[in-house]
């Protein structure tokens, strides 16, 4: 493959891993916007959304489903079942916390690996594929100014699924509803207000321990979601949270904490960026120069490249 | 030498500004030695802002301060209290889980370093002054509010400071407590500069040699007590506030 | 120092010794390992227990002294006593260079950069797989691991010397937090802005709390590269960084006896966990999320609430 029709793979592949991460840690995001702390376990929810799709899935085979139909509904409850687990560790943990940043990190540690070590007992240490729903191939064109002028072509090689394409979409159409739902929803207005100053909200007679279990839970759907989409191309594995989590750490933090637009391009930068980097290095040393820079950003502009100074 | 030698700190042309909000706005302020000099003001008169700026918390947005005729604008706030700056805050700010004795023994230790018994000498004369001889051990968490306050100000004198700022020291202070604080002051007055951030008028009245007003982040009068009182510019500035000064 | 002081702590360096003579070689072994960690947690305890600075990075540190003495020994055939300084030396350096970086930042976003760059550490290693040997490790070649006439291979003189170094650490630790530089460090933890308004300068002493700290750290981890011969990323992992606040919080944040009482405890557990089932990491989560529950002050640290005020 010449050069040209092989970025275009390597931003195609970049466009998959930026919509999953744009979910996942607009998760993470909008739990540390709304309730202030950082929940280390959302890798692990994202695994959890993952493994428990591979579960529902089975299940709904077994009772003669097509793939679909099992699909939507793993769709559907993975991050219901992993919302309600998250939802509950609020309210068991995170709210007897006072929800204390330092200790709620140390805490949500613990979780993490109760998640992930529970899971390998009872999920195996095996990776477990999830079949798409649907999953044709699609040849792409390219084009060239050649001795014959301009022609376009089907270069061997340069193709994606349409399950990969699907995915695109989807995490772009969450991503406009979850804005919509913050911005222009009663519920929305209520956990921005709860944002802006906790205390008050209780004077104005908002539930904000209710408010926080629901946005804990809802966070970690978003992660569960992000897990159900990536199973098909990726299979669900009990260690695949931590990388997920350092990913979704750089997203946020580059992005700006607390944002959900600067999450967004934030993903695109490092989804992309990722798949075009691991064209030319080796995907460690893509990894070190991200986790490096995501340091410096917050050493040195702890608000984030695209944030803007809150005081 | 940038001041005269019974000037101990001058301001000159000291400004600060909140995202375009402007707190203090050219404040030529002098103090001098060995006197109790009041900083008086309705609420949001910018003094908290202007002697937060004096003992390095906040950055002026412009001006310059000197103290003790060195130019302390750039200086980091610890720098400062080396240099004989002491501070007590507003809202009571010790540490809540550690003896009193070892609360006011950091203060003295920077001074005195390793000199155990000085540092001890020095913990017992500053809690006995305050009157909290008798609680050295206790958890200064578990103290009154008003026994916090005066931790606080026994923290400030074992660090034997050139200038003392008092950021509302009496504020939450029971009557008896006040008439003690009083007696302190005037007792302190002979050793060291006092600037003093109060809201109870009688102690003001009493203790201050020279009262400054703020009123929207400008020095509006400056004088002795019975100047300040007859003065109409300040009757006007309290009188839109009062109320909203008996609340708190 | 009080005599009462001394007198604890000499105690359990005379217990351990005891231990030596009395223990069954399976635990020999165990306690042997506990301590050389403990002087890790040890290290941890200085910035994480004393002065309040939760970093998630510690094996960095730890690792920094691990593969800087293993390297040495590996690749330049450098002796024992002279490779673990050269360790040591690494994890003061990366102390220094990551506290003057990190330190511009507090609170949670100290977390954050501190697992970050103990992330790109541990990429490091995995990347320089030649040089390193990568997720594999290598072993420490054992004529390297002498000093003088003692083999440090052998299991007796194993135990003597990681008795010497935990005590080492141990009293330091001890001698530290009875100075005033030791108090300040406690200032800083319970109110930094109070701390600076009394004129000390908080950013130089975080600063050496975090180079005391990572140095100590890392001369556990050059100790273990000697003492059991092997180096790996592993070591140099997050779950590592984890432990150091795990068995710290366990044994009591901010107590000098906490760190080796809850790495013992810990090594303990997890050691038979591991007979049990492969998730034996399950019991680490449980221990971290029922500690901030409900004993946030770990082991030693109700002792000190509950019976004894003035232990260190």
């Amino acid at each position: 493959m010449d050069f040209g029709p092989y970025l275009m793979l390597a931003m195609l592949e970049g466009a998959v891993l930026a919509a999953v991460l744009a979910l996942m840690a607009s998760g993470l995001s909008l739990v540390f916007g709304v309730m202030r702390v950082v929940n280390v376990a959302h890798g692990e929810f994202y695994m959890l959304g993952a493994v428990m799709a591979w579960v529902v899935t089975q299940f709904m085979a077994g009772l003669g489903g097509g793939a679909a139909v099992n699909f939507i509904a793993a769709a559907v409850l993975a991050p219901l079942i992993v919302g309600t687990i998250a939802a509950a560790a609020d309210i068991t943990i995170l709210k007897r916390l006072d929800y204390d940043p330092e200790r709620v990190i140390v805490a949500t540690i613990g979780v993490l690996y109760i998640i992930q070590q529970a899971s390998l007992m009872g999920y195996g240490p095996d990776a477990k594929p999830v079949i798409a729903p649907f999953n044709s191939r699609i040849a792409l064109p390219w084009f060239e100014f050649g001795e014959e002028g301009f022609q376009i072509y089907f270069p061997w090689g340069l193709s994606t699924t349409s399950y990969k394409l699907f995915v695109i979409v989807a995490a772009v159409v969450l991503l406009f509803a979850l804005r919509l739902f913050m911005t222009r929803s009663r519920a929305g207005l209520i956990m921005r207000a709860t944002q802006l100053d906790g205390e008050m909200a209780t004077a104005f007679g908002i539930p904000v321990e209710r408010v926080y279990a629901i946005v804990f839970g809802a966070g970690a759907a978003l992660a569960a979601l992000a897990g159900v989409l990536i199973v098909p191309i990726q299979q669900a594995h009990y260690l695949m949270g931590g990388d997920a989590l350092l990913l979704s750490f750089i997203v946020v933090i580059i992005g700006g904490l607390g944002s959900l637009a600067g999450t967004v391009v934030a993903a695109v930068i490092i989804g992309m960026s990722d798949g075009i980097i691991s064209v030319f290095f080796t995907p460690t040393l893509a990894k070190i120069i991200a986790t490096l820079a995501v340091a410096l950003v917050l050493v040195f502009r702890p608000q984030g490249l695209f944030g803007v100074k809150s005081r | 030498m940038r001041h005269a030698s019974d000037v101990i700190l001058t301001t000159e042309a000291l400004g600060k500004s909140f995202d375009g909000l402007r707190a203090n706005n050219d404040i030529n302020f002098t103090l001098k030695k060995n006197r109790v000099h009041a900083l008086i003001g309705p609420n949001g008169a910018g003094k908290t802002t202007f002697v937060s700026m004096l003992i390095g918390r906040l950055e002026p947005t412009d001006g310059a301060i000197w103290f003790d005729g060195k130019n302390v604008t750039e200086m980091p706030a610890h720098r400062r209290v080396a240099q004989g700056m002491g501070y007590t805050f507003q809202i009571t700010s010790v540490f809540a889980r550690l003896s009193c004795h070892e609360n006011v023994a950091l203060a003295a230790r920077r001074r005195l370093g390793r000199n155990r018994a000085a540092v001890d000498e020095a913990v017992a004369r500053a809690l006995g002054r305050v009157g909290l001889g008798e609680r050295a051990e206790e958890v200064a968490g578990d103290l009154s509010y008003g026994h916090q306050r005066l931790l606080e100000i026994a923290m400030g004198l074992a660090s034997m400071p050139r200038l003392l700022i008092l950021d509302e020291p009496t504020q939450g202070l029971a009557e008896s407590e006040i008439a003690a604080f009083k007696a302190l002051i005037r007792e302190l007055s002979s050793e060291t500069t006092i600037l003093l951030i109060e809201h109870n008028m009688s102690v003001v009245m009493e203790l201050a040699d020279e009262i400054t007003v703020l009123n929207f982040g400008e020095i509006l009068a400056h004088g002795t007590a019975a100047e300040i009182h007859a003065n109409p510019a300040v009757q006007a500035a309290y009188l839109g506030t009062e109320t909203a000064d008996a609340e708190d | 120092m009080t005599r009462k002081d001394l007198i604890t702590h000499l105690g359990l360096i005379a217990v351990l010794f005891a231990l030596h003579f009395l223990l069954p070689t399976y635990h020999h072994g165990i306690f042997a390992r506990v301590m050389v960690l403990a002087v890790y947690a040890i290290g941890y305890n200085i910035a994480f227990g004393y002065t309040g600075l939760l970093s998630l990075g510690h094996a960095m540190f730890f690792g920094a002294g691990m593969y800087g003495m293993g390297l040495a020994a590996y690749h330049f055939a450098i002796p024992a006593l002279p490779a673990w300084l050269i360790g040591v030396g690494c994890a003061a350096l990366l102390s220094l260079v990551v506290g003057l970086l990190a330190l511009r930042t507090q609170d949670v976003s100290f977390m954050i950069v501190t697992l970050m760059f103990a992330q790109a550490a541990y990429l490091i290693i995995l990347y320089f797989s030649e040089f390193t040997r990568g997720d594999d490790g290598f072993v420490v070649p054992s004529d390297m691991r002498a000093i003088g006439p003692w083999d440090l291979s052998d299991e007796s003189t194993r135990y003597i010397v990681a008795l010497i170094l935990f005590s080492g650490a141990l009293m330091i630790s001890l001698w530290l937090v009875r100075q005033p530089f030791g108090r300040v460090l406690v200032a800083l933890r319970e109110n930094e802005e109070r701390a600076r308004l009394l004129g000390y300068d908080t950013g130089r002493r975080k600063l050496a709390s975090l180079v005391i700290s990572g140095t100590i750290s890392g001369a556990a981890g050059a100790a273990y590269a000697g003492l059991f011969g092997y180096v790996g990323a592993s070591f140099a992992g997050v779950q590592y960084s984890i432990f150091a606040l795990l068995w710290v919080l366990l044994g009591g944040a901010g107590t000098v006896l906490g760190p080796f009482i809850g790495t013992l405890f810990m090594f303990y557990l997890i050691d038979l966990a591991t007979e049990v089932t492969e998730a034996y990491m399950l019991i680490a989560g449980v221990a971290l999320v029922l500690l901030t529950l409900f004993a946030p002050q770990g082991i030693v640290g109700e002792i000190r609430r509950r019976l004894w005020k003035d232990l260190p």
